[in-house]
């Protein structure tokens, strides 16, 4: 099926999400979808999808105007779509997701479920494609890998003759994401037509036949999968990027951070966080990698005193940090960059310069008799504003209409605007432009040659290593092991499904992957 | 760095089972409920005195004469038995395992006979009766859970129980005094619901205001309005508007005789025979059909059922129209039910009752019921032990039911998981 949109344009107050966007998806065609995020990439698909209404513009089908005016109409002309987070209910079954919304039913016309049916048909679908799927498991019970795949056989239970995947890879260790090129491809063969959205450019050459970049919602120009990952990145940032950071190799100085046998439980009482050790020295830069969900937040949450550890000890600099507050671990001289900015790492109606000082009010600097000096404050934001090249109209505005990147350069300044015994940072990048990336980690390799001690967590292999000294790679609440910083990425990718650095480095080199070639 | 750091952990061996805390909740709570029981209703009862149980009604099939029992003996033995039930929950929580439902539930029974034995030393009390009064006190109860949990399975959460029931009391009473009928009643019931019901969709589907308030409110709203229309128009003409018929006793053949289970469960009036209904139609539509799928998907991820074609609004509008008939049926039992006249805010915070007994039910039907069915007991109980005057004091037994409550749904309850969008209204860009 040929699918084509022409001059789509949404928007959202005053902000276009997409100005007169035109694509053509030809049929059996991998098409990415290239650009940041907030290019506007996934409000086109959600238009598509009919979750959103279009302001202006038309979809055609095989060449025939169609309008959607909701999902309802969209599945039912041929469109499935993979959402970036998963549309599956957690408590049902597969069966039970993969049948929701067209339901077979058992004679007798009450509407009696016919769940074997449903079993079957998912039984059917998985066989096609090589893959097991318990049509009985309970989602919320499956790896995040897995329920992708629930995902793609419920778009393929209807029938699905174009199939979007918004930012598929994102939840995926290297491993899994091979496997899903996998199917892409089966699914190409099958005649299947395949929009892949996504911002990682490895992906994108390995397994498109076309590509369409966006930038600020427009459609910035197509460019095939032999371009280099250098010209692809420049399109979508719409200026030179330079991709390596090419930074000096570390020089470590002495070990000040241990943490030994650090467990954390959940409110269920398994092990979260468990048994985890490691050193960091000053000057070094260690990355914890691991697939989300694997323990990393609740070790920075622990390592922050915000989680109470069962087991173990942090020793900063001979002290021992568990047992201490959040408060008495900052002033200890411990930064720390929270995964979600928005939800933990500013208040987003505070005022720039306000977010600058948020853990520093309480000290002599910004305060006077208990009342802030906001003179102080003031100028303090001019400063960091500058030095940190915050894009902003001015230190006054609420920190939570800047753009992600510029959120997080406010973070940033904030928690290195002190001396620091060690540096936190959990996804120091995510959601953030190309340009601000780079920004960013030029800040962090900074802070590390200036002799503090940075532990960085990660779920994009890319970053970790890129800013690593060393990388731990995590995995079930466990350190699966320490590996330097060159080692291979489809090592990395198979020690974060579990798999000790011996045993993985033996596997890779059987079995290289193709989205893993550096 | 080109060999593995030396500062690394070698690889974690696989964990064969998962850690876990051993929980002493439970074998402490029945230890200390256990000794209590044996100390104050066996060592510390009465001696030399005995208790009669009635269990059977004369028109049963088999004659079964009274029990009687020593009282003191007898809640020694059953004190040793919820003793060892401890241990036993004890041992299980040692190896990490969960004591089971069936050992609280047989604890529990224990436990009331234990105190049944000491408060009614001396004196006889019908056990058929305490089990039939139970019943029935369950009824708004059970229909206002359901009623709650029909809403909840589609994400609106439903404080406007206690207003659906003191409106559905309303209507019944007016309806069938205009027109000499039970069963137009029966049907005017849900009908009064639906306008609570009504309202707390608009408001909470359609405008999307924060459900818990608009519940409160709407509670509110019915005290008040049932309130006026009673003191300005029924008072006055009582005799015509508030003057209901009551509904009859049906005996169902044969099984009505069986001992025990007949006259508790087969001699009761049409609400209860239509409560047995709901009950079964319910679970197998939320559980088994196409309609209650799609509910349940609104409910627990409404942007889920969005993306596969299901109309979230509409879904929730029915649901809620829906329940509040259902709890609106439960208000019946208030006036047509039992006492026949309404009066003033009869329904007295049952409403909130049947919201505790949806939660300790864990959203089905046969857990409301069952919930229901505890509260109602423990509500016949306090009747019941008021009338015999037994040693507590009556004011003790008046707190029972909401005593049961509490620690039900405190402690009983622990971590249950309801639909996960309840409460929160869907937004659609």
């Amino acid at each position: 099926m040929k699918l084509e949109l022409r001059g789509i344009t949404k928007s959202f107050g005053p902000l276009v999400a997409n100005d007169h966007i035109d694509l053509v998806i030809e049929p059996g065609e991998i098409h990415a979808l290239l650009g940041e995020n907030g290019a506007g990439k996934s409000t086109l698909m959600n238009v598509l999808f009919g979750l959103y209404d279009a302001d202006s513009g038309e979809i055609l089908l095989d060449d025939e105007p169609r309008t959607f005016s909701g999902p309802r109409d969209a599945l039912g002309a041929g469109i499935g779509m993979v959402h970036q987070h998963f549309m599956l209910v957690p408590v049902f079954t597969v069966a039970e997701n993969v049948m929701l919304g067209h339901e077979s039913t058992k004679p007798g016309g009450v509407g009696m479920l016919d769940l074997d049916a449903a079993r079957q048909r998912v039984r059917e679908l998985a066989d096609r494609f090589g893959f097991e799927l318990d049509p009985d498991a309970v989602v919320e019970d499956l790896p995040v890998g897995v329920q992708q795949r629930v995902e793609i056989v419920k778009a393929l239970a209807r029938d699905a003759q174009v199939l979007i995947l918004d930012e598929p890879t994102a939840v995926l260790t290297p491993q899994e994401t091979d496997e899903l090129i996998g199917i892409m491809r089966q699914l190409k063969e099958a005649g299947t037509s395949i929009v892949f959205i996504t911002h990682k450019l490895r992906e994108v050459r390995a397994v498109a036949d076309r590509i369409t970049v966006i930038r600020r919602g427009a459609v910035v120009g197509s460019a095939s999968p032999e371009a280099s990952e250098t010209d692809l990145a420049s399109m979508m940032v719409g200026r030179a990027v330079s991709l390596s950071l090419g930074k000096a190799p570390a020089v470590p100085g002495e070990t000040t951070v241990q943490v030994r046998g650090l467990t954390v439980l959940d409110a269920n009482g398994s092990a979260v966080v468990d048994d985890v050790s490691f050193e960091l020295a000053r000057g070094e830069i260690l990355t914890l990698a691991g697939v989300q969900g694997n323990g990393q937040t609740e070790l920075c949450e622990a390592l922050l005193g915000l989680e109470r550890p069962a087991a173990g000890s942090i020793l900063l600099e001979g002290n021992e940090l568990v047992g201490l507050s959040p408060k008495q671990v900052l002033d200890a001289g411990v930064g720390f960059v929270p995964e979600d900015r928005s939800v933990d790492g500013l208040v987003g109606d505070f005022s720039v310069a306000e977010n600058l000082v948020l853990d520093l009010v309480h000290t002599k600097e910004f305060s006077r008799a208990g009342a802030l000096d906001l003179a102080a404050i003031r100028k303090n934001a001019d400063h960091r504003i500058q030095e940190y090249d915050i894009r902003t109209q001015s230190a006054t505005q609420a920190a939570g209409r800047l753009s992600g990147g510029n959120q997080q350069k406010v973070v940033l300044a904030r928690e290195l605007s002190r001396p620091l015994k060690l540096f936190i940072a959990s996804q120091p990048t995510r959601g953030v432009d190309v340009g601000s990336i780079e920004f960013l980690h030029r800040r962090i390799v900074a802070e590390r040659d200036g002799g503090t001690p940075v532990l960085i967590v990660s779920t994009e292999l890319d970053e970790v290593v890129e800013l690593a000294d060393r990388i731990a790679v995590m995995y079930r609440g466990r350190l699966v092991g320490i590996v330097p910083s060159d080692t291979p990425r489809d090592v990395l990718g198979l020690m974060m499904a579990g798999v000790p650095h011996d045993e993985a480095t033996a596997q890779a080199a059987e079995h290289p992957t193709e989205a893993g070639h550096e | 760095m080109t060999a593995v750091d030396t500062r690394a952990p070698a690889a974690p061996p696989a964990r064969t089972e998962p850690l876990t805390r051993r929980s002493w909740r439970a074998p402490i709570a029945f230890g200390v409920l256990g000794l209590a029981a044996l100390v104050l209703f066996g060592l510390l009862g009465k001696s030399g005195e005995d208790t009669t149980f009635v269990i059977s009604t004369d028109n049963d099939w088999v004659q079964i004469g009274p029990v009687s029992v020593p009282s003191q003996a007898t809640a020694i033995v059953l004190g040793v038995l919820m003793l060892l039930l401890a241990a036993y929950a004890a041992w299980r929580a040692w190896n990490r395992q969960r004591p089971g439902v069936w050992v609280a539930a047989l604890f529990g029974v224990l436990w009331v006979l234990s105190f049944l034995v000491w408060a009614v030393a001396g004196k006889s009390m019908s056990l058929v009766g305490l089990l039939q009064g139970s019943l029935i006190l369950a009824v708004p109860l059970a229909f206002g859970a359901m009623g709650g949990l029909l809403n909840e399975r589609s994400g609106v959460v439903n404080i406007a129980i206690e207003g659906q029931l003191l409106t559905g009391a309303f209507g019944a009473a007016v309806v069938a005094s205009v027109t000499h009928s039970v069963y137009a009643g029966l049907i005017a019931a849900p009908v009064a619901g639906l306008v609570i019901g009504s309202l707390l969709a608009l408001f909470t589907v359609k405008y999307r205001v924060n459900q818990i308030i608009v519940g409160v409110v709407l509670n509110v709203f019915a005290v008040g309005l049932t309130s006026f229309l009673f003191s300005s128009v029924l008072k006055p003409n009582a005799a015509t508007l508030n003057s209901p018929p009551r509904m009859p006793v049906i005996d169902i053949p044969v099984l009505s005789g069986i001992p025990i289970i007949g006259p508790v469960l087969f001699r009761q009036t049409l609400l209860v025979y239509l409560l047995y209904v709901a009950v079964f139609v319910v679970t197998v539509a939320l559980f088994r059909t196409r309609w209650g799928l799609r509910v349940r998907a609104v409910g627990e991820h409404p942007l889920a059922a969005d993306t596969v074609g299901i109309d979230v609004q509409a879904t929730r509008w029915r649901n809620v129209l829906l329940g509040s008939m259902v709890a609106g049926l439960g208000g019946a039992f208030f006036t047509i039910g039992s006492v026949g006249a309404f009066s003033q805010e009869m329904t007295a915070g049952k409403g909130y009752i049947a919201l505790a007994a949806m939660i300790l039910g864990r959203w089905t039907p046969v857990g409301a019921l069952a919930a229901a069915l505890l509260f109602g007991f423990s509500d016949k109980l306090q009747q019941v032990l008021g009338v015999l005057q037994t040693p507590v004091p009556n004011q003790f037994m008046l707190m029972l039911p909401y005593l049961v409550t509490i620690v039900a749904v405190a402690g009983l309850v622990g971590r249950v998981r309801g639909p996960a969008a309840a409460g929160e209204p869907y937004v659609k860009e």
